[in-house]
């Protein structure tokens, strides 16, 4: 008999709190990297080709885990954004525009085949890069990027059923400025449909997440597609600016903050360009008393802590009806003390890296604002890394509907915590930020599911789950989190022109 | 000769259901074609837009709540009025240039819009929402939800037909409108909230301002309560950019859709509903 067995700790049950930790140490289980390959540099991707940036710098990418230099990239300027528009301009005049939708389809189904093989490195890449968990870049970010292209590469040859009474028609080239939070998975969002459409793209990745893009590009020259059909180009936010204000592109299609999306919109005020932006949200979370509550922390938990609350569309303040606050926040607590923070790259790991040194002290800032407007903050106690960005799942409760914390996105993992009386209140609460991405509702009566749903102001209502994506399912926001839809039938809106 | 001197109509503004003067207390001349005086028209300021946008605001969560086929009813009720003032509309679209025959092919044009969005209302729905089949244990459905309050700026020379078809697939949707009339000819649009007023739209729902478009666009397309802005009529190009530049500050949407012919076949249009709807994806678990 072992040691183990000899002590005096009791199996759980319903009714005590789950105890992992003091009984059982997780041994590391890491994703070996020994088949991955990172270049020490990846250049521009530019009508099919990698090429030099013209002004020859480079910038590093860090791994947030380990704040390790991982690979440099090109940095592109206005000459290369300029290179890049003319090749995707050449390629949709001459090629892309003109192919049938059954050959455009054909190559999106050959690159999404082509993902699938190759899942398992751009799963390890993305987590190496961004800091998330492998078991999230696994399961869920590199099969839904599989599975966008498939979705979409049905579609390039059956557009005129999407949109009755009209001709649909490819808008030309389009200029895409993706995240770092999702950065594979949005490269997808974007070039599927755009694809699909019969456009040709220059898309930039974030520029602390830009492996994965590259290592795209390598796989779209694998697939044969046809060269300046998608150019990828790296750099900051005044290589976007570069693309934003570029005087042959005919469409930006952005996800980012509400912030920057302004400045797109603005900057592109009465140049004609169509847009569509998808933004910052605030997602608030209605749990009624009727509400399953085990079956809700569960999907609390993965609202605010999946992918460390980088998430736009994150369950970051939740609303709780009056008589079950002290219930749902202790068993949050419970809940929250079972997470283990650390190694992305750790198959055990549930909550990874914040994704860089901005976006730690982003968050940094607002805990202590939190602390500043009178919150009271509970962090699980787990132990953390030393190396590298990383915070605790962090509650926030005894705040206000005022408070900065609830106001503001925060993009980190940081729930606040407020109540209601009535569902008028908490629909009103819910409503109450410049935001309109996404909501939640917990209750177990159907009836109150759609009649709360009807009244959030936002493009996502999850009801009694949180968090889930689908390629067939249209994304996006109201109000200031956006404006056109992604994923869908209703996504191939934002890239075609109807006649 | 009858010795009855008419009785000359003040025409007021249509805010919250109430026909209001200007906030400012001005006013500017509207003439006829003959460029003898017509009226004195309001001459609205940023207040007014501000008190419009307010009382469209309030409008809003009753009027969406509204179920499809009420407003359907609504917007037929709405036909119905027009039919039977189309005398004074004949006369008032007389007064601008219209000719007897045009002018009533402008009120025959303008009731058949109103049917023909009336129509629509329970229908934009079913053809423009879906059932997603999601790969995983989950429900999922897609509707269509009015993008709230919408600023529009009303043909300038169609002041009936092309005001009623601004306004039909704006509210058709479960929208409520701040309207700024054709400035030169707005008469026919304080008639027109004489009709919507006795047609059982609620108050707020429909709000018409008169007054100079330099003046006002400014401040509809920096309201931080209006959603989405709509004009058909060519702007000049620094008003374009000053709208679009504005909208950015709330993420307005700005529909701009040139109907040259308000008669044309692709002057009316499902798609005219839909420039003003948001897409909200439902999702829900599937199991026991």
């Amino acid at each position: 008999m072992s040691e183990t067995t000899e002590t005096t700790y009791k199996p759980t049950s319903p009714n005590s709190k789950l105890d992992f930790a003091s009984v059982w140490e997780y041994d590391p289980a890491p994703e070996s990297t020994a088949n991955v390959k990172v270049k020490e540099r990846y250049e521009l991707f530019i009508d099919g080709k990698f090429v030099k940036p013209s002004k020859g710098r480079y910038f590093p990418s860090t791994n947030p885990a380990t704040k390790e230099v991982i690979t440099e990239f090109a940095e592109a300027t206005q000459n290369d954004i300029d290179q890049a528009v003319k090749a995707a301009r050449k390629a949709f005049k001459n090629e892309w525009s003109s192919l049938s939708g059954k050959t455009r389809g054909k190559y999106l189904y050959r690159i999404a085949r082509m993902l699938q093989e190759r899942a398992r490195e751009f799963a390890i890449l993305e987590s190496m890069d961004g800091g998330k968990p492998i078991r999230e870049s696994r399961d869920v970010d590199i099969p839904l990027v599989a599975a966008h292209f498939f979705y979409y590469a049905g579609w390039a040859d059956k557009l005129e059923y999407a949109f009755p009474g009209k001709t649909p028609e490819p808008i030309g080239v389009c200029g895409q400025i993706i995240p770092w939070n999702f950065p594979l998975l949005m490269l997808a969002w974007k070039i599927a449909p755009a694809l699909a459409c019969g456009n040709t793209v220059v898309l930039k990745p974030a520029e602390t997440t830009s492996l994965t893009a590259l290592k795209f590009a390598e796989l779209v020259q694998d697939a044969g597609l046809p060269s300046g059909v998608v150019n990828i180009v790296t750099g900051a936010g005044q290589t976007g600016a570069e693309i934003v204000n570029h005087k042959d592109i005919d469409k930006i299609a952005f996800t980012g903050s509400t912030g920057v999306g302004k400045l797109i919109q603005k900057s592109i005020a009465g140049t004609g360009k169509k847009f569509t932006l998808e933004l910052g949200g605030k997602g608030a979370m209605i749990i009624f008393e009727d509400a399953p509550v085990d079956q809700a922390v569960e999907g609390i938990i993965n609202a605010i802590f999946f992918n460390q609350g980088h998430v736009c569309c994150a369950g970051s303040r939740l609303l709780v009806q009056e008589g079950i606050v002290d219930q749902v926040i202790r068993k949050l607590q419970d809940r929250m003390e079972m997470l283990i923070v650390g190694d992305p790259l750790d198959k055990n790991t549930d909550v990874g890296a914040i994704n860089s040194e901005a976006q730690f002290e982003t968050v940094n800032k607002y805990l202590q604002i939190g602390l500043d407007e009178g919150a009271d903050v509970y962090q699980s106690k787990c132990e953390i890394p030393e190396n590298g960005y990383f915070i605790r799942p962090t509650l926030l409760t005894n705040v206000a509907q005022s408070n900065r914390v609830v106001q503001e996105e925060i993009f980190g993992p940081v729930l606040t915590v407020q109540t209601f009386r009535t569902a008028d209140e908490a629909i009103t609460k819910a409503n109450n930020t410049q935001y309109g991405l996404a909501g939640g509702v917990w209750t177990d009566k159907g009836s109150k599911i759609f009649k709360v749903g009807a009244g959030l102001r936002s493009g996502v209502v999850w009801a009694n789950t949180y968090n889930k994506f689908d390629p067939t399912s249209p994304f996006g926001g109201y109000k200031e989190s956006g404006v056109g839809r992604e994923g869908g039938l209703h996504g191939l809106a934002a890239y075609v022109n109807l006649r | 000769m009858s010795d009855h001197l008419e009785v000359l109509k003040t025409y007021k503004m249509y805010i919250g259901g109430n026909f209001p003067r200007t906030e400012s207390g001005h006013y500017y001349k509207v003439f006829d074609s003959e460029g003898d005086l017509l009226a004195n028209a309001c001459l609205a300021s940023r207040k007014d837009v501000r008190d419009a946008v307010k009382t469209a605001r309030g409008a809003f969560t009753g009027w969406k709540a509204r179920n499809a086929y009420n407003r359907g009813q609504i917007l037929y009720r709405i036909g119905e009025m027009l039919e039977s003032r189309r005398g004074q509309f004949e006369k008032e679209l007389s007064q601008v240039g219209f000719s007897a025959n045009e002018a009533e092919a402008d009120v025959n044009a303008a009731i058949d819009r109103l049917i023909y969005y009336a129509g629509w209302t329970d229908k934009y729905q079913q053809v423009f929402g879906s059932v997603n089949p999601v790969a995983s244990s989950h429900f999922n459905f897609s509707l269509l939800d009015p993008t709230g309050v919408v600023a529009i700026l009303a043909p300038e020379q169609s002041p009936l037909l092309g005001l009623v078809s601004v306004i039909a697939p704006v509210i058709a949707g479960g929208n409520t409108c701040v309207v700024l009339a054709s400035e030169n000819h707005p008469l026919s649009s304080i008639t027109f909230a004489e009709v919507l007023n006795s047609s059982d739209v609620p108050g707020g729902v429909v709000n018409i301002l008169t007054g100079k478009k330099e003046d006002l666009v400014e401040h509809f397309s920096a309201h931080m309560d209006v959603n989405a802005m709509l004009y058909t009529d060519a702007l000049s190009g620094g008003l374009t950019k000053t709208i679009e530049e504005n909208a950015a500050e709330n993420i307005k949407r700005i529909i701009n859709n040139p109907v040259g012919d308000w008669y044309a076949e692709d002057a009316q249009s499902p798609y005219f509903i839909t420039d003003f709807q948001e897409t909200k994806t439902t999702w829900h678990p599937v199991g026991f």
